[in-house]
């Protein structure tokens, strides 16, 4: 009997507790954001303790963020939460990519991007999509306050051991089809809850010739479908990407020999397996209120078969059996920590390069990172968004939940790049239709979704 | 933490399934920097009309209810985001126990943390309680894991440990820092590729 990449990262993390009970668990690496960490701050002073370890933890601030004059925030609450976090990283002496700064951007783009996501790690934030962090091969997961509270104080989180998921990927991308569409489909097809209980590594020949970023938008979304972890074992593309990142380790030959030791030993191994051909897929929109509630492009919406629906097309404003194609769209998003990289930002440039979007449609480019969207400006792709009437901003979190001034208008249908298309997310009232940023930039330039395998139709 | 091993009270029915925490608190709330204040926003949008009126025909806001502490609802409740806020907001209210078909598992963590329940019991039982008035008492035994409605009673399973933090209502982080030890020998063993 073999071991998994999850149990092989387990045990080496286990500071105490036995198996089948709650095990207090090493975290090497704690990632903070203004919105979740006030509170857990305030318990530290209240009990008068300190940060365990400084040196592990890493903050930023982007939810609140406004993505347009970025320093004058406008809304007071928000406000003082950003500088709360100031305050706080302050005096509990914590590394802080502030307003403004080079490496501000969401926290789930910064920790890879500066090389302090690794192999072998325990990763955890105040915030559900740190999933994310798990296409290196390593635990990372969202926690609530009180936890990051613990951490803080601790360095350690009591955790179940969860149950292990494979989902085996295999077949080709047709053109067309993301990692993005990957994801969407499988919760499309297998529910909201079916890796709830799970950590899921997600393996095949698709996995291995897929880009960081692109493991990084499936391992994102692992959470949409229930599971609080997604991984993938690292391998040359993972070493690759981290070589000479501010934070990578020094010795990073020694280190690549150390990560090599995660991986799982036999497919046998895991608890339940998932098989997922991906041959025959085709790209992914939602047209409900969770991200289950998603079509293949060229498919219809579903009948009206339970309560869940009738209330997710009375909010959408839409019904039964229209097809996917026929969804109108009024607005469009691109960005966010599920798909808010370079790579993905190329991807919708390439699709709006000498276009220009829809006359109905409003269109925001957010880059997930100050870092990407330099990076972006260097490449030019900001003025192929401009030529193509779309605004360029300053990085955050932006449209993905609206808490911050950028919100979609009630009503209005909004093709997003994001994860969730939950009532309200975007705003009050605003319909969310989640898909790749491919699939998005085309809908911005038709005023509807467009099958972009179809070449002649782009 | 507030401690809890029996309890009993009234109940209110929510019995949708998949209940996300932007559903339970949104977005525009979780900007307070303190734990409490949250109750007077849970399930903001759906108990506020839009011109800021409470909307009569949600559960939450008809008088009857206004004393329930016992949750029932659907599969899946709290998915989503890990905005401890959610939990905050409920317990807030005044929500002591959740019963439902299962949890998101960031959510049920966050239960545990500020002392409400989250029970799982099958839709069948979860069926009766929420035929039952507004005045019908259930009682609550943790310590002997059974929810008594009537003449029912239906068992539930639960960790053992976190179900002496809910007993003892003891803070986590007391509680390790007397593994202190543990964790400094533990440190002494990371790898550092310098």
């Amino acid at each position: 009997m073999g071991r998994t990449l999850f149990d092989k990262l387990w045990e080496k993390h286990v500071v105490s507790g036995k198996n089948g009970e709650p095990q207090l668990i090493y975290v090497d690496l704690h990632l903070v954001h203004e919105v979740t960490s006030p509170q857990a701050f305030e318990g530290l002073r209240t009990n008068q303790r300190a940060v365990r370890r400084p040196n592990r933890t890493f903050a930023t601030m982007d939810h609140n963020v406004p993505t347009k004059d970025i320093f004058n925030i406008k809304d007071q609450i928000s406000r003082k939460q950003i500088e709360t976090l100031q305050e706080n990283c302050k005096e509990f002496g914590i590394r802080l990519a502030d307003m403004g700064n080079e490496n501000q951007g969401i926290v789930h783009i910064i920790g890879p991007q500066l090389g302090l996501t690794q192999p072998g790690q325990v990763v955890v934030c105040g915030d559900s999509h740190t999933a994310t962090h798990g296409a290196f091969g390593s635990i990372a997961f969202g926690i609530g306050t009180s936890e990051v509270e613990h951490v803080l104080a601790t360095q350690t989180i009591w955790q179940l051991k969860p149950k292990t998921m494979g989902i085996h990927l295999h077949g080709n991308l047709q053109t067309g089809v993301a990692a993005k569409d990957i994801i969407m489909a499988l919760i499309a097809q297998n529910g909201v809850d079916f890796g709830t209980g799970y950590a899921i590594e997600f393996y095949g020949d698709i996995i291995e010739q897929l880009s960081m970023e692109n493991r990084m938008t499936i391992c994102n979304m692992a959470i949409e479908g229930g599971a609080k972890m997604g991984m993938v074992k690292p391998d040359q593309t993972t070493f690759e990407y981290l070589k000479y990142r501010e934070y990578a380790p020094k010795n990073i030959e020694k280190a690549i020999e150390y990560w090599k030791q995660f991986f799982t030993d036999n497919i046998s191994d895991y608890d339940t397996i998932i098989e997922f051909d991906v041959s025959s897929l085709a790209p992914y929109v939602s047209w409900g209120t969770n991200p289950s509630m998603a079509v293949p492009i060229n498919g219809i919406l579903p009948k009206i078969s339970n309560i869940n629906i009738q209330l997710a097309y009375d909010y959408m404003g839409l019904k039964p059996a229209i097809k996917a194609t026929e969804i109108p769209i009024q607005w469009i998003f691109i960005g966010s920590c599920t798909n808010g990289r370079l790579s993905d930002i190329k991807e919708a440039a390439k699709i709006m390069n000498g276009k220009h979007i829809a006359k109905s449609v409003t269109a925001w480019i957010v880059p997930g990172s100050r870092t990407i969207k330099h990076e972006a400006e260097k490449l030019g792709l900001d003025k192929i968004f401009k030529d193509a009437g779309c605004e360029w901003r300053d990085p955050g979190c932006s449209a993905c939940l609206a808490m911050n001034p950028d919100k979609i208008p009630a009503g209005i249908h909004c093709a997003s790049t994001t994860n969730r298309n939950f009532e309200g997310r975007q705003g009050k009232d605003a319909r969310t239709h989640l898909a790749s940023p491919a699939m998005v930039a085309a809908a911005a330039i038709h005023g509807h979704f467009i099958d972009i395998r179809q070449k002649e139709v782009i | 933490m507030e401690a809890i091993k029996i309890h009993k009270g009234t109940t209110l029915p929510l019995m949708n399934n998949n209940i996300d925490t932007d559903q339970i608190i949104p977005k525009q709330f979780l900007k307070n920097i303190l734990k409490v204040g949250y109750g007077n926003h849970l399930f903001h949008d759906w108990r506020f009309l839009d011109n800021g009126s409470p909307n009569p025909k949600f559960i939450l806001n008809r008088p009857e209810y206004k004393d329930a502490t016992i949750l029932i609802t659907g599969d899946n409740f709290g998915c989503g985001s890990s905005r401890e806020h959610a939990a905050w907001a409920l317990k807030d209210w005044g929500f002591k126990i959740i019963i439902a078909g299962s949890y998101s598992d960031i959510f049920f963590m966050n239960c545990t943390k500020n002392g409400i329940l989250p029970i799982v019991l099958p839709q069948i039982a979860r069926e009766k309680f929420a035929q039952l008035a507004s005045n019908d008492e259930i009682t609550v035994s943790l310590l002997h894991q059974k929810v008594i409605c009537h003449d029912r009673i239906y068992s539930f399973d639960i960790d053992p440990t976190w179900k002496q933090k809910f007993i003892d209502g003891i803070d986590d982080i007391e509680l390790t820092l007397k593994q202190e030890h543990k964790i400094q020998s533990f440190e002494k063993s990371i790898p550092i590729f310098e």
